[in-house]
């Protein structure tokens, strides 16, 4: 008898949940879903969004899978059976990987031309830039200030005593950041001594942890921490500015920008391979390029805008302008060295 | 055979009954066979453990283009042997001290009563949902160079330096294993401990044993099964510990669970991953089934329906006394918590909480508090009506499975030694097409999170089920009882404590879960973790201060909740 209630216990969920995921099967005629995959950092205003579902009869579902390595071999593993139509948050350090697993169908906007050439490098015809950002260190003005210390002008300085114990980053063999600048060293450095540098980071005091959220709410002096300089992002002195509480006119913090000295961290979005809603697919992207959306995305992700038509908030221009050139690593190098470097690294810095 | 034993044979109280079966496994009157009860336990692991895992495993080592020479990071160097080493002392270190510290509390909460003890345990269990990121942020606050603790110091001393250094230590480390554990494991032992016969110690004290003696020889032999309980747990959360050592430890520490989550998720090294996996679940059994073998072996027969309450002045201040230093030692990184999330540049200010509500950047994937709190709260009720009759189930079916008991209650654990984000993704493959086709729905939710709150049920009941005597039953049955009145009048009297340990616990876990949440939630089921996390994942002070106004009304809701759960009552008996 028990057996029979459990079969049936087991059947009926089954049911139940075969119910409960059959919204899907609409088409491109409209009155269907879009699935749009993310990285959970992703965010845009919800009245574009409703605007393009009204322009397309379409209902959008946001679906945030972690952090942007979790995302990416999310899509990778299911390939086969895909949870949705498009995907939006590969950079160009994993793009390579994106690109050898096949998860991509072709596509080329027709805005495409609104976006800078170097930004377009290495990306074949699969997927469509949608925004940058430079990855880079940060300082705590005020720490900075009572420490009596000038912030420094080149990666090499930080070697000295004098900033011993003062400098925080992220591991890049578990976040996106922390791999970004791991890459920018080497082209600061060169291929042969970036080790080098690193190791006396190392023996001078460098703080290695998981990733940016602990880096920046933990370890940072400007949140209570013990190091006034942080790995970040160019436009966090911005946002720093933007969103203080209470209101101020300038910044707790500042960029550290040498030339070469930051990488340039391209997000991608691209259509997956196998969809069967190819043409909304194509829509979003270029909806995402569109100069509504550009000018929404530096706002809610911290980012710039690739549409060269696209304005960005005055607090970029102030707190946040990168004038001097990124590192310079050809994708087609990342995609060869990349778990070279982050083993090379890991044996220097942390064994 | 067994020196913790002689004692309670000895000091066994004067029964009626026959003594016959009191040293032998407890047989169940009316046993029905174990298969039936373990069948909806197993078919829930079967479906949702072993079925995603192969899955997972199969898609790691079977891709194309993978050979053996991908494993060849696992033998580069000794890399590998020292995580797996630094895993395991560091889990056997928090367990020794998580224990000292719960065991005194589980005293002082077992044998005493007084107003606002429920509230007291509330607290206490509240660090244990709460993201790691959060407790970091709350160390800080309190051990940093800018913390309160080194404020105080470098004032009281005139010192130029902060002179405490434990941010990214072993230390801290240690110590937030404890802040998360010692309550879980206070609860267990504490239900454990009040339905012991206080007449032993009382007959051991007539003969002379003082307190010392007393506590060795009499108690803790008793307490062994609920201490081992209690031990195991927590020695498996540290073992898997993901967070903590990630955030709190830094880049120089690692568990193996922590190592699996690089090599999936960044390097991408699926094979390497796969082996990881697999060695720790393995490691996960055999823990499991040594403890189970230890358990097994346990006085049984030891509770009684009615505890007399008599307790020394002395006792009482004692109690004070530890209670007090568990509510300080909870209370201070919780109120730093909550302080911060008040706290702006300007002073003290209720914006952070305004700003919670206010969807000032209309953004698609904004989650109002009241949208998270229902979120989490639907998830952990739905999480809790499943893993008490599931876990409650399993625990009576080891018990009854005989020779084989041990085993299966190490399988019936397993769930808690996985990886949590190889099942994750395990899930992704292999749930995806009819007839089980649950990527997407909330069932996979409360699917994931029953799958880590069950074994809490499994192993509190369980541990009370060890406690039953036998001879109550069979003296039911022998009245005229069916299995039904026996389990209704004797056994659910009796485990009901047990249950609602359980179930606190796997309310806990579903309140605070984090990691498979973010992998298979949709954004409009989002928790209040989740919250905090995607508001911690920006730079700027207006975040900050909102992710700690979210992270305090988890703390308010999950405190409330416990609270809630710890009143239920089972007619005349029940709570702490």
């Amino acid at each position: 008898m028990w057996k029979h209630v459990f079969l049936t216990a087991v059947a009926s969920l089954a049911l139940v949940a075969t119910a409960a995921c059959g919204d899907d099967g609409g088409n491109d005629s409209g009155g269907g879903t879009l699935t749009v995959i993310t990285h959970d950092s992703f965010n845009i205003s919800r009245e574009l969004l409703e605007q393009f579902e009204k322009d397309n009869n379409v209902t959008v579902k946001l679906l945030p899978k972690g952090d942007a390595g979790a995302m990416l071999t999310s899509v990778i593993l299911t390939k086969g059976n895909p949870e949705g139509d498009v995907v939006f948050g590969v950079d160009n350090t994993f793009l390579s990987r994106a690109l050898e697993a096949g998860i991509f169908e072709s596509y080329t906007s027709a805005l495409i031309d609104k976006v800078p050439g170097d930004l377009r490098e290495g990306i074949g015809d699969k997927v469509t830039p949608v925004d940058y950002g430079y990855v880079n260190l940060n300082y705590d003005i005020a720490a900075l200030k009572k420490a009596n210390l000038e912030p420094p002008k080149t990666l090499d300085e930080l070697t000295d005593a004098k900033w011993k114990g003062k400098v925080v980053v992220e591991n890049p063999a578990s976040s996106s950041p922390g791999l970004a600048f791991l890459i920018a060293t080497v082209d600061y450095f060169g291929a042969d001594k970036y080790l080098d540098w690193w190791k006396k980071m190392r023996a001078n005091g460098l703080v290695v942890v998981d990733g940016w959220e602990t880096a920046y709410n933990t370890n940072f002096s400007w949140k209570g921490g013990q190091q006034p300089i942080v790995l970040s992002y160019a436009t966090s002195p911005a946002f720093e500015q933007m969103y203080a509480e209470p209101a101020r006119e300038d910044s707790p913090t500042g960029n550290i920008l040498p030339p070469k000295g930051a990488f340039r961290q391209i997000e991608y979005v691209g259509v997956i391979h196998g969809t069967s809603h190819q043409k909304l697919a194509r829509k979003f992207v270029d909806f995402l390029l569109s100069k509504a959306v550009q000018e929404d995305v530096p706002g809610q992700m911290a980012v710039y805008p690739v549409n060269k038509d696209a304005a960005v908030p005055p607090a970029f221009e102030k707190f946040s302008k990168v004038d001097v050139a990124p590192a310079k690593v050809a994708p087609a190098d990342i995609a060869k060295n990349r778990e070279k470097w982050i083993d090379e690294w890991t044996k220097a810095v942390l064994r | 055979m067994d020196e913790g034993r002689a004692p309670v044979a000895a000091l066994t109280p004067g029964s009626p009954l026959p003594q016959g079966r009191a040293r032998g496994r407890p047989r169940f009157a009316g046993a029905g066979p174990a298969l039936l009860l373990l069948a909806a336990p197993g078919v829930f692991l079967a479906l949702f453990l072993l079925y995603p895992l192969q899955g997972i495993l199969r898609e790691s080592f079977f891709r194309e283009g993978t050979s053996l020479d991908d494993l060849h990071p696992l033998v580069d160097g000794t890399f590998y042997l020292e995580r797996a080493w630094f895993t395991l002392w560091q889990a056997a270190a928090s367990t020794a001290l998580t224990l000292a510290l719960a065991l005194p509390c589980a005293w002082a909460l077992a044998r005493h009563d007084f107003p606002g003890k429920s509230l007291l345990v509330a607290v206490a269990t509240v660090p244990f949902v709460l993201p790691t990121i959060v407790v970091a942020v709350a160390f800080t606050a309190l051990l940093g160079p800018q913390g309160a603790l080194n404020s105080f110091l470098q004032w009281a001393f005139n010192l130029d330096e902060p002179p405490v250094d434990l941010l990214n230590s072993i230390w801290i480390i240690l110590m937030a294993h404890v802040f998360y554990n010692f309550a879980v494991a206070a609860r267990i032992i504490a239900a454990y401990w009040a339905k012991l016969d206080p007449r032993m110690d009382d007959a051991a004290a007539v003969l002379g044993a003082g307190r010392v003696e007393r506590f060795l020889r009499v108690t803790l032999p008793l307490l062994r099964p609920a201490v081992l309980a209690a031990a195991s747990l927590v020695f498996l959360f540290c073992f898997t510990s993901f967070g903590v050592v990630l955030i709190l430890g830094g880049s120089s520490y690692g568990t193996i669970e922590t190592e699996i989550y690089r090599e999936t998720v960044f390097l991408f090294r699926l094979p390497v991953a796969g082996v990881l996996a697999l060695l720790q679940a393995a490691f996960t059994f055999l823990v499991m089934l040594v403890y189970a073998r230890l358990a097994g072996t346990s006085p049984a027969g030891t509770f009684r329906g009615t505890v007399a309450r008599r307790t020394s002045h002395g006792e009482r201040w004692a109690a004070v006394a530890v209670l007090g230093a568990m509510l300080v030692l909870t209370l201070l990184p919780l109120g730093a918590l909550v302080e911060r999330s008040f706290h702006g540049a300007g002073g003290y200010t209720l914006e952070f909480y305004r700003a919670l509500g206010e969807n000032t950047r209309k953004q698609a994937l904004f989650i109002t508090p009241l949208t998270a709190v229902r979120n989490s709260l639907t998830f952990a009720g739905l999480t809790v009506l499943v893993a008490v009759p599931l876990g409650t189930v399993a625990a009576y079916g080891a018990r009854r499975a005989g020779r084989a008991g041990p085993w299966v209650e190490a399988v019936l654990l397993l769930p808690l030694g996985v990886s949590a984000v190889t099942l994750g993704l395990g899930f992704l493959v292999t749930l995806d097409r009819p007839p089980l086709d649950l990527r997407g729905t909330w069932l996979l939710l409360v699917v994931a999170h029953t799958l880590v709150g069950y074994p809490f049920v499994a192993r509190s009941v369980g541990a009370q089920l060890r406690g039953i005597d036998p001879r109550l039953r069979e003296a039911a049955a022998v009245m005229g009882a069916g299995p039904l009145r026996v389990f209704v009048e004797v056994d659910l009297p009796l485990i009901w404590r047990g249950m609602a340990a359980g179930a606190v616990l796997a309310f806990a876990v579903s309140m605070g879960e984090f990691g498979a949440t973010l992998l298979i939630a949709r954004p409009e089921w989002a928790t209040i973790p989740i919250a905090v996390f995607r508001y911690l994942g920006q730079p700027g002070a207006l975040q900050y201060g909102q992710a700690l106004a979210m992270s305090t009304i988890l703390m308010a809701v999950t405190g409330a909740g416990f609270f809630l759960i710890d009143r239920l009552r089972y007619r005349e008996l029940g709570t702490f």
